[in-house]
């Protein structure tokens, strides 16, 4: 049977290899032959049946991606906002995709909680479904090899369809363990984990201004899908959804409609809700070397199954818009510590020059407020420790008193969640607090990418 | 005995149910059974026997016509029944039963509740189930019709033991008798809804009928009366519960009353009709389409808004499924591996499922209140619900595959 590929004009285009242009060098995913997903024992060979039905019997030919439409290939299609739709990051590397990846313009991001009812076997399986999904949905292809109208007449397809038609959209899926996967906060070990928890990863302390929902808290699996096409976001985690049905189901999610932060030094410094440029200091993919030290666990960090992964942490940040929409320019620009329009630091220059924090005016006063988010946020005020910040705006509606319920929604990635503990406790004395209130968080292990055929969590199941 | 085993012993029962017919009353090496069928009376003069042809004699002594059914351990599949069985007649009837447990029973007027149910053990050697795929799905619509109707047939008498009481103003006794009257329609809501204007009339909730320019009758109409709504009470479309609506006088009630008895009689009088037909995929759709009904309705409250008794119909709508699910089960699992593990999968999350809803109560002892079920733990339900949902929905397709 003929694979699926929804991006079926990309085999014709000779326009071919040229993913890694904008650059992803710390994944050095090309050192990993990823052109094809070969059999091997181990590896998922399908969903399985307790995923999705149609695809019994796919057996052997597995994510196989056909010759000259397979993996890597870039068709050349621009679309008016410049964005290459048709990009496609390779789900198989060093280091999980969606990290230093640069930032694509749409999020879904999903936490699940995991049946009473799962074993460990489970769970195996359904991180073994999950990667074989989400191998093939981040080459554009669906779900599985049956697809969306491939299977019987009868029965309901496999993939839910409304990505058909549409181009990779440079999604990539990130899969990661919470805390509670190990041991639950009443000290149960599930799935014999508990000796292969990260020393490191732990709940978060409580911060001061924190107003955290429970709807929007914890949680034992998380799946970021950031893509540049909503609709192709929204599909990842759908069908990753559908696959988990009777083993997790979804404790919290959240969309994010525009990327708060440049990953990549290739990528314009975006804005955030408060219409401040956010991420200018962001950690980028280029900074190899600071990624290194800032950004992947390494070895003997920790336990050994991590190096190569990250921690992430993510904060559902909901900000008082209207009243910060009432405050005078002079003091906006004061509260954050730059400039609105060039997002220079207040302590002159433009937008990449250094901060002068010692930098005073007139009259004495430092021109960077001692309670500027920037200075707060600073690697100086926090020994150092720098997050690869990739966040995204959100919008869910409005609250009852006809307000829009905004905010940002933070993720950061760091070597060691102590990084971003540095950096929020610093942030207790942010002037930016009058304006928002974490109401969402959740601190995740982001394990190491996985080789062709592989699944995600192999070294922690080891 | 492993609930596999049961079902397959029951599939073999089935087929040879088709052969009764054309085999000889003394077919079975066991000695015959005698069935003393009376009005409210059904002795059955052996608990036990082996398994292998098992011939019953059954002889009416009552006042009308009767019925004997041999149903499954969930006491609701019907495995083989003998219909018609008419007053001062004596006649045999020959079943092929595997080992397992069994519920034995007789239907007076073939209708009610079923009378004299008994428990029924066979035991001894499993019986190899027929290589015939087309004799087990001619046999698996045949027990599925017997099954609607002997639902339908205990709907008529329940619903109109609630009508008397709703008629007559015993709000009381009419709120206690509404949940359980309801539970056989549950049951079989898909067939109710395969003829199209009758679900509609039978169990339309309020908000459905207004907004298809509907009369508004049926259950819920009277649900309202029974349990009358505060003045600052919305309706599930967050309209005003006092849109459009006052208490029935006793004149309506009698109306309301008198529509929903003859509704019901007339879904009877389809379903026992010679021409009604049911086709597999019929069925398995029937399975699918009743956790369907849990998965919108019953999950968020909506379907009994008022009395809040939604678990009731819960339960029933999922047993209504396994019922469902056990006639093709075996048609299901001939298909190979696959199939085999499709039926495997399907009963442990009907197993898990009707776990979780015991913790709220039974259709026998009473369900707790809906309103009383946090949203976590609707939650815990609805996840339950999709779990078994995802592999169910694979059933048409799988039984049609060895229809095909």
């Amino acid at each position: 049977m003929a694979e699926q590929d929804r991006r079926d004009d990309s085999a014709a285009n000779p326009a071919a290899e040229s993913f890694s242009a904008p650059g992803t060098p710390s994944e050095r995913v090309s050192e990993l032959p990823s052109e094809q997903v070969t059999d091997s024992a181990e590896r998922p060979t399908g969903i399985s049946r307790r995923g999705l039905f149609g695809l019994i019997g796919v057996g052997a030919a597995g994510v196989a991606v056909g010759g000259a439409g397979g993996v890597g290939i870039t068709a050349a299609v621009a679309t008016s906002n410049g964005v290459d739709t048709a990009r496609v990051y390779p789900f198989e590397g060093l280091h999980q995709a969606g990290i230093v990846t640069p930032a694509q313009d749409r999020l879904h991001f999903a936490v699940y909680d995991l049946d009473a009812s799962v074993t460990r076997d489970d769970l195996i399986e359904l991180f073994k479904d999950w990667s074989y999904a989400a191998a093939r949905m981040t080459r554009g292809l669906e779900v599985s090899e049956s697809g969306a109208t491939g299977g019987s007449d009868y029965a309901p397809p496999d993939d839910t369809g409304e990505a058909l038609d549409l181009p990779a959209s440079g999604l990539t899926i990130t899969f990661g363990f919470g805390p509670s996967l190990f041991t639950t906060s009443d000290g149960t070990d599930r799935f014999g984990l508990a000796a292969k928890q990260p020393s490191s990863l732990q709940p978060l302390p409580r911060f001061a201004g924190d107003a955290l929902e429970p709807g929007a808290t914890g949680g034992d699996l998380c799946i970021q899908a950031c893509a540049d096409d909503p609709q192709v976001a929204v599909h990842a985690i759908r069908n990753l959804s559908r696959i988990a049905f009777g083993r997790a189901s979804i404790r919290w999610s959240q969309l994010g409609f525009g990327r708060t932060s440049s990953t990549s030094t290739s990528q314009v410094t975006a804005r955030n809700l408060f219409g401040f440029k956010d991420g200018t200091a962001n950690v980028k993919a280029e900074q190899t070397e600071t990624v290194d030290t800032q950004v992947w666990v390494q070895r003997g960090d920790d336990v050994d199954w991590m190096t190569g992964g990250s921690y992430l942490v993510a904060r559902k940040i909901r900000m008082i818009i209207e009243s910060w929409d009432r405050q005078q320019l002079l003091e906006q620009e004061r509260v954050i510590g730059r400039s609105k329009r060039e997002g220079a630091p207040l302590s002159g220059g433009t937008e990449f020059t250094e901060m002068d924090f010692d930098a005073t005016g007139a009259a004495g006063q430092p021109l960077i407020d001692e309670a500027a988010h920037v200075r707060l946020a600073h690697p100086s005020a926090n020994g150092g420790a720098q997050l690869l910040r990739r966040g995204y705006n959100y919008v869910n509606g409005n609250d009852s008193l006809g307000r829009l319920d905004a905010g940002l929604f933070f993720m950061s990635y760091q070597r060691d969640p102590e990084q971003f503990i540095t950096v929020q406790r610093s942030l207790s004395r942010d002037a930016l607090n009058e304006y928002i209130k974490h109401v969402g968080s959740g601190i995740f292990a982001i394990p190491p990418g996985i080789e062709n055929g592989g699944w995600i969590g192999e070294g922690l199941f080891a | 005995m492993s609930r596999r085993l049961l079902l397959s012993a029951a599939a073999a029962t089935a087929l040879a149910l088709t052969l009764a017919g054309c085999v000889p009353n003394n077919a079975g090496s066991a000695t015959s059974i005698d069935v003393a069928i009376a009005d409210d009376a059904c002795d059955v003069s052996a608990a036990e026997t082996a398994a292998g042809a098992v011939t019953f004699s059954l002889t009416n002594s009552g006042s009308d016509v009767n019925e004997f059914e041999i149903l499954a351990e969930d006491k609701l599949r019907i495995v083989g029944e003998k219909e018609n069985v008419t007053p001062g007649q004596t006649v045999t009837y020959t079943a092929q039963l595997g080992p397992g447990t069994y519920y034995t029973a007789c239907k007076f007027q073939l209708i009610g509740a079923p009378v004299g149910l008994a428990e029924f053990t066979v035991t001894g050697e499993s019986i190899a189930a027929s290589e015939d795929e087309q004799q087990l799905i001619d046999e698996a619509t045949a027990n599925y019709i017997s099954y609607i109707k002997s639902q339908t047939g205990e709907l008529v008498p329940a619903v109109q033991e609630f009508v008397d009481a709703y008629v007559a103003g015993d709000d009381e006794k009419a709120r206690g008798l509404f949940a359980t009257a309801r539970v056989p329609y549950e049951r079989i809501e898909p067939t109710a809804e395969a003829f199209g204007d009758l679900d509609p009339m039978i169990d339309y909730r309020e908000v459905d009928a207004v907004a298809e320019g509907l009369d508004w009758t049926g259950f819920h109409r009277i649900e309202k009366d029974l349990w009358p709504p505060a003045a600052d009470a919305l309706n599930s479309d967050g309209t005003s519960a006092l849109l459009d609506w006052t208490p029935s006088t006793p004149e309506q009630r009698a109306e309301f009353g008198q529509k929903l008895v003859d509704d019901v009689q007339s879904l009877y009088d389809l379903v026992y009709a010679d021409d009604f037909q049911v086709s597999l995929d019929d069925i398995s759709n029937g399975a699918i389409g009743l956790l369907d009904e849990v998965a919108v309705g019953k999950i968020s409250g909506e379907e009994d808004w008022w009395s809040h008794t939604d678990l009731y119909d819960f339960a029933a709508n999922v047993q209504g499924a396994e019922v469902a699910f056990g006639n093709v089960e075996d048609i299901a699992a001939g298909t190979g591996d696959d199939g085999t593990a499709l039926v495997a999968q399907i009963s442990d999350e009907f197993a898990a499922l009707e776990a979780l809803l015991a913790e709220y109560g039974s259709l026998d002892g009473g369900f707790v209140s809906y309103d009383t079920v946090t949203d976590e733990q609707r939650a815990e339900l609805s996840d339950r619900v999709n779990a078994l949902a995802e592999p169910l929905s694979q059933l048409t397709a799988t039984v049609l595959g060895a229809a095909g």
